[in-house]
């Protein structure tokens, strides 16, 4: 029952607690408080369980359900994962967790609304993970939008309406453009069939005509270029995550921006294969991509903003996510996904850090701060690890990502790798400057002279991601081994011919024949 | 014991220390401390000495240990279309080229902890200084043990991180913030040439691990010349020049000299910059097959070499001396790579390890003397008052000069003979650039010396009184280094002057493909010349270093004045030596101002006026449409249902009249409409 099941459990069981915390009283704020974080802990308990069931041997998807939903037009509800949602949701539900933790003290109104709001969205964004049933998948992925709306909306900075309207409305707008799209498919589907289905794996292997993928391609592309978000789609990410509190930043962040990614790699690639290996699609997606991370980077560089700087960091990384997707090969696609996880990682670590200082100071200009490590030494050596890991310092997570997805990129066209590779440098400029502006320094200004290092929640929401960065940079073999067969199956479907190029075996040495010669006029032999 | 077989846990150590520091560091005593990050240096140290032992024992002399598969690999093509898997691993590679190096890093290493435990005993951060060259002896063993190109990296951009915290270890000054960034940035741009060489190889080898990719590229089904060897060297040589402070990325290394001076010793000059020395050495066989990456090298290296010397004679600062000191003895070290002599290349890395790494430590005695100054203008007649740290200065003198039988003299005169008889084309060129590069060398070194230990006092009368000799624990270790500096050449003793050159054999199996492929290309040097021609040629160098000695002898010392009238007659050139040719501020302008935050700024305008612009600017429109159909529906469509609802009002005007309301009028009307009927009825 349980292992049948599990993904409906790991799916409901935030909004179980959800309703659980509504029936408390809102009166006393630390019953609210401890109850949401026994929840979010026992959330990620539960999702647990997959990492011993999960079977990366298995190249179809796994712990499937599927129960009939509205079957007139053929919508059910219907789960199903394989290693690229397994490790999604596995950051949801760590990040769902590390978000609440965070929020103890900096929320302080409206405490049991708060815990609600997140809750909803948790379930929101497994459920886009898990879905397999387009239809569902629709639901989910606007559903996720309201408690987020109202997060930014409620517990937000000064302008935070804006933000929040802003978030919405764009990302909306995308949707809309992705759900035409969704039923292009569904009636093709049913002109071709006679049968209504949503069923994402049905789906998957339809043989539309280029000419209609292309048209498809675009539409999608809007709703997941917008939610990834790619250059030029990009503005409304700062203003959200400046507006944000800690919380909902890391969320954002962590997983929110992974669904546009998510979208491209479950549902456009394999959809519409033809399109994605378009060399006309290619070229656009590959230079928005490569814009996006020096463009990316370069903005950052000059924030005056912690939070801003960080979150132009994220269009700058997520650019990698992208080239490393229309790379179209087993690099490129294996290097994104698990860079996917890496940004989640840290860039909601980022997120945390801004966060903890921002609850102190209440500001976040940059200038504000100088040589706190004076004062905070606890703090400015996580800083210092996050930062390196989110740089692509090699044994710890980023730089597996990023030289994966190089690698992907060189495969197809090395000055693709080079420009990314100029995205490295620039991303090392503006950690390091803004390390360098608040860390190092003399701590001249009063009001930092008094603040107090990391208590003990502080540091506990820091360092399961960064004892995570470490593994994934020093053994990322089982997340390989988990990637392997969906990423097999995405290449061969995009480009059937990749895997049937023939193994490579190193030359055998041809005996030289004046070798004593040769040894004789060496520099070295007397 | 097997050292063999631990040779992985060489670098553990250290980490080990680092991870103890990083963790209960602050709580722990300066005795343990102490205790605790020298020794583990030590450990590896013995260590590392059983391997090698253990090593010339074997036959190959060559071994790997391979703990797992670090990276594996999804699958790709090379450019030849087929399809390799091969992953990088998380293994070792034990052979004469890396036995040097790890002898070199541990030993000197270990000096140079031992020389902080004095030099750093009085600063605050005590164990986070240690818990970071600890980070670092790790991450530099890390280097040159690792079996691959891969995981050569992490050393490589370990050191990097380690060299940004320990240059920045004065994180309250401005400028050591700036100097530690500065030196991550640079070294990142080279470190991108490098990964685009790390693909190139992947792309030809399918594998970053040296053995197999050495192997392959000697094979024989590689013809010299092949266009894709020179742009996998000087991809590799990018990186090379980023860490190894080559032209024209050099620029971060004397900047780095805000960090404490045993960094400086450790990092800035015996270990961390010779990593590009050791890589190129380390894909010899890619660099030789290649004669135009070799040239490129080779030019870069001697140009290098004067360059730095030329503005080391004009320097004040007694570290910015050595540290221009060390990029033109790197530049040495490269031109080596690049005519062939890499095992001379090696020969000098190891003996300026020695050298230079006690002539920072001995200007860190001087340092700490002085309290703190740093400049050679305001020192002066040191040598009877710090002797210890006089005579070993001295000893690294006439090393570096290359006066024989110190130890600068056979590598620095391997380097310059072979570069004579090298088949590059302008070899003669390169070999006077080194010559007069020497002659330079031994003029700015003893310009130092004069100036610091030599002549009247000009030490600032407040300081005067409190110069004192240094701790035991910093004087031993300047004694070993001097003694090493000394004697430490004659390793590589040469067969001309009845020696067997040790060193050049115990190399010979990791260079020997590379002499086959010079010999097959017919680039080999040629060595058939007499023993008479070396020792010419050493008697070239020995004059030219005396005659840098006389220089500096009589325009800093004997003759003061002439030195100033020499500026004053050449101000220009002064100023643009002692500017460093203005590179920092070509750079500052063009860069950092011009590209980065010129470029920065202007694409935050582009980004939140244009692009945010545009998103702003469709919901402006949106609201406008709103409003418009707001007008629209309020005047004209609900204007029409108003009208009309105004018409039916008009026109029911008569008729509302009548709509009293009151129940008699109804009944009167009720009556009317009956008597109506009712006469319709009767009437009709």
């Amino acid at each position: 029952m349980f292992h049948e099941h599990i993904l409906s459990i790991i799916l409901f069981f935030p909004l179980a607690g959800a309703i659980l915390l509504m029936l408390l009283p809102g009166g006393n704020t630390n019953l609210i408080r401890w109850t949401a974080n026994i929840i979010g802990f026992a959330g990620f308990l539960i999702s647990l369980p997959l990492v011993f069931w999960f079977d990366s041997s298995i190249g179809d998807f796994q712990f499937t359900e599927k129960v009939d939903w509205i079957p007139s037009i053929g919508a059910s509800f219907s789960l199903g994962i394989d290693g690229i949602s397994f490790l999604l949701i596995m950051l949801t539900t760590v990040l769902g967790f590390i978000a609440i933790l965070c929020s103890w003290s900096s929320i302080a109104e409206r405490v049991k609304e708060f815990y609600v709001y997140i809750l909803i969205l948790q379930a929101g964004m497994l459920g886009v993970f898990m879905s397999l049933d387009f239809f569902l998948f629709y639901v989910f992925w606007e559903v996720m939008l309201v408690p987020m709306y109202f997060l930014i909306g409620i517990w937000g900075g000064p302008q935070k309406l804006y933000a929040a309207i802003k978030f919405f409305l764009y990302t909306l707008v995308g949707s809309v453009l992705m759900l035409l799209g969704i039923l292009t498919i569904y009636f093709w589907n049913h002109s071709q069939t006679g049968v209504y289905s949503f069923d994402v794996v049905t789906l998957q292997n339809l043989n539309m005509p280029l000419n209609l993928q292309l048209w498809l391609f675009l539409a999608f592309f809007v709703g997941f270029a917008i939610k990834v978000p790619m250059f030029p789609f990009h503005t409304w990410l700062p203003d959200a995550h400046v507006q944000a509190p800690t919380a909902g930043s890391v969320i954002l962040a962590g997983v929110l921006l992974k669904m546009g990614t998510y979208g491209f790699v479950r549902f456009s690639l394999p959809m519409l294969p033809d399109a994605s290996r378009d060399d006309r699609i290619v070229t656009a997606m590959v230079t928005l991509s490569i814009i996006g991370i020096i463009y990316g980077a370069l903005v950052s560089l000059m924030q005056k903003d912690w939070k801003k700087l960080v979150a132009y960091s994220s269009v700058s990384h997520l650019g990698f996510c992208t080239l490393g997707i229309f790379a179209l090969n087993p690099n490129g696609l294996t290097g994104s996904l698990i860079q996917q996880i890496n940004h989640g990682i840290s860039t909601g670590a980022l997120f945390l850090i801004v966060g903890i200082i921002y609850e102190r100071r209440h500001t976040k200009e940059i200038s504000e701060f100088g040589g706190l490590s004076t004062v905070m030494p606890v703090y400015a050596t996580l800083f210092l690890i996050i930062a390196m890991s989110s740089l692509g310092l090699p044994t710890l997570n980023g730089f597996i990502g990023e030289f994966v997805i190089l690698q992907g990129a060189y495969e197809e066209n090395w000055v693709w790798a080079a420009f990314g590779v100029s995205g490295i440098v620039l991303g090392a400029a503006y950690l390091l400057w803004l390390y360098q502006r608040t860390m190092f320094g003399t701590l001249d200004n009063p009001e930092n002279k008094v603040l107090k290092d990391l208590n003990f929640r502080e540091v506990m929401t820091l360092v399961p991601l960064i004892i995570w960065a470490f593994w994934i940079g020093l053994y990322p073999k089982p997340y390989f081994t988990i990637l392997e067969k969906p990423v097999q199956k995405i290449v061969q479907r995009v480009r059937p011919d990749y895997y049937a190029a023939k193994e490579y075996v190193p030359p055998e040495p041809i005996a030289e024949a004046n070798t004593e010669g040769a040894e004789q006029a060496a520099p070295a032999a007397q | 014991m097997n050292f063999l077989e631990s040779i992985w846990l060489i670098p553990l150590f250290p980490a080990a220390g680092a991870l103890i520091m990083l963790l209960f560091g602050k709580k722990l005593p300066n005795k343990i401390v102490s205790i605790i990050c020298p020794g583990s240096v030590l450990i590896s140290f013995i260590f590392a000495l059983g391997a090698v032992m253990q090593l010339s024992g074997l036959a190959e002399r060559r071994y790997e240990k391979i703990l797992y598969t670090w990276l594996p690999s999804a699958g790709f093509h090379m450019a030849n279309g087929d399809m390799s898997r091969i992953g990088a691993d998380w293994g070792f590679l034990l052979d004469p080229l890396s036995s040097v190096m790890v002898l070199v890093v541990t030993g000197v290493g270990f000096l140079i902890h031992v020389y902080s435990v004095g030099y750093m005993g009085h600063e605050g951060g005590y164990y986070r200084f240690f818990g970071y060259l600890n980070l670092f002896m790790f991450s530099m063993l890390t280097l040159v043990l690792g079996n691959n190109y891969l995981l050569l990296f992490v050393g490589w951009e370990g050191v990097g991180l380690c060299s940004y915290l320990l240059i920045g270890f004065y994180f309250h000054k401005k400028s050591a913030g700036d100097a530690g960034k500065k030196a991550f940035v640079v070294n990142r741009i080279g470190d991108g040439g490098f990964v685009l060489g790390m693909f190139l190889i992947l792309a030809t080898f399918g594998t970053l691990r040296f053995t197999s990719v050495t192997e392959q590229a000697a094979s024989g089904h590689f013809s010299i010349g092949d266009p894709v060897f020179t742009l996998i060297a000087l991809g590799l040589f990018v990186g090379a020049m980023g860490k190894s402070a080559q032209f024209p990325l050099y620029v971060w290394l004397p900047d780095a000299m805000e960090g404490p001076t045993p960094v400086s010793a450790l990092i800035h000059a015996a270990t961390m910059v010779t990593a590009g020395v050791y890589m190129i050495a380390r894909s010899n066989v890619l660099y030789t097959l290649s004669p135009d990456a070799m040239a490129v090298v080779a030019s870069v290296g001697a140009f290098t070499a004067l360059f730095a010397a030329t503005i080391g004679i004009a320097q004040n600062d007694i570290k910015k001396v050595l540290a221009y000191s060390t990029v033109s003895q790197l530049g040495y070290m490269v031109l080596a790579c690049g005519v062939g002599a890499f095992g001379a290349g090696i020969f000098h890395l190891m003996t300026h390890a020695f050298f230079k790494a006690l002539l920072f430590l001995g200007a860190g005695s001087v340092i700490h003397a002085l309290s703190g100054e740093q400049d050679l203008y305001k020192m002066g007649a040191l040598k009877n008052k710090i002797p210890v740290t006089y005579g070993t200065f001295m000893v690294a003198s006439l090393a570096i000069i290359g006066l024989p039988p110190f130890a600068g003299f056979f590598s620095k005169d391997e380097i310059l003979w072979l570069t004579w008889n090298s088949s590059v084309g302008i070899s003669w060129l390169l070999w006077m650039i080194g010559f007069i590069t020497a002659g330079l060398t031994a003029c700015y070194i003893w310009r130092l010396v004069f100036l610091a230990f030599f002549g009247k006092s000009r030490v600032d009368h407040h300081v005067e009184h409190h110069i004192h000799e240094s701790p035991k624990s910093m004087t031993i270790p300047l004694i070993v280094l001097a003694v090493l500096s000394a004697i430490g050449g004659w390793i590589g003793w040469p067969a001309a002057l009845g020696g067997s050159n040790r060193l050049e054999h115990w190399l010979e199996p990791v260079f020997e493909p590379s002499h086959h492929i010079l010999a097959a290309g017919g680039h080999a040097a040629e060595l058939a010349a007499s023993h008479a021609q070396e020792y010419m040629f050493m008697g070239l160098s020995v004059a030219v270093a005396c005659f840098g000695v006389f220089l500096a002898y009589y325009f800093f010392l004997k003759n003061p004045a002439a030195s100033e009238s020499l500026a004053t007659n050449f101000s220009g050139i002064h100023r643009v030596l002692q500017n460093k040719y203005y590179v920092d501020e070509f750079y500052n302008k063009y860069l950092v101002e011009g590209f980065c935050k010129g470029g920065g700024n202007a694409l935050w305008r582009f980004d939140s006026s244009v692009i945010d612009g545009g998103v702003n600017g469709s919901a402006w429109l949106t609201r406008l449409f709103s409003r418009a159909s707001i007008w629209w529906d309020t005047w004209v469509i609900d204007g029409f249902v108003r009208a009309s609802a105004f018409a039916v009002r008009v026109l029911s005007y008569p008729v509302r009249l009548l709509q009293t309301g009151l129940v008699q009028g109804s009944a009167l009307f009720i009556l009317f409409g009956i008597l109506i009927f009712m006469s319709y009825f009767l009437l009709g």
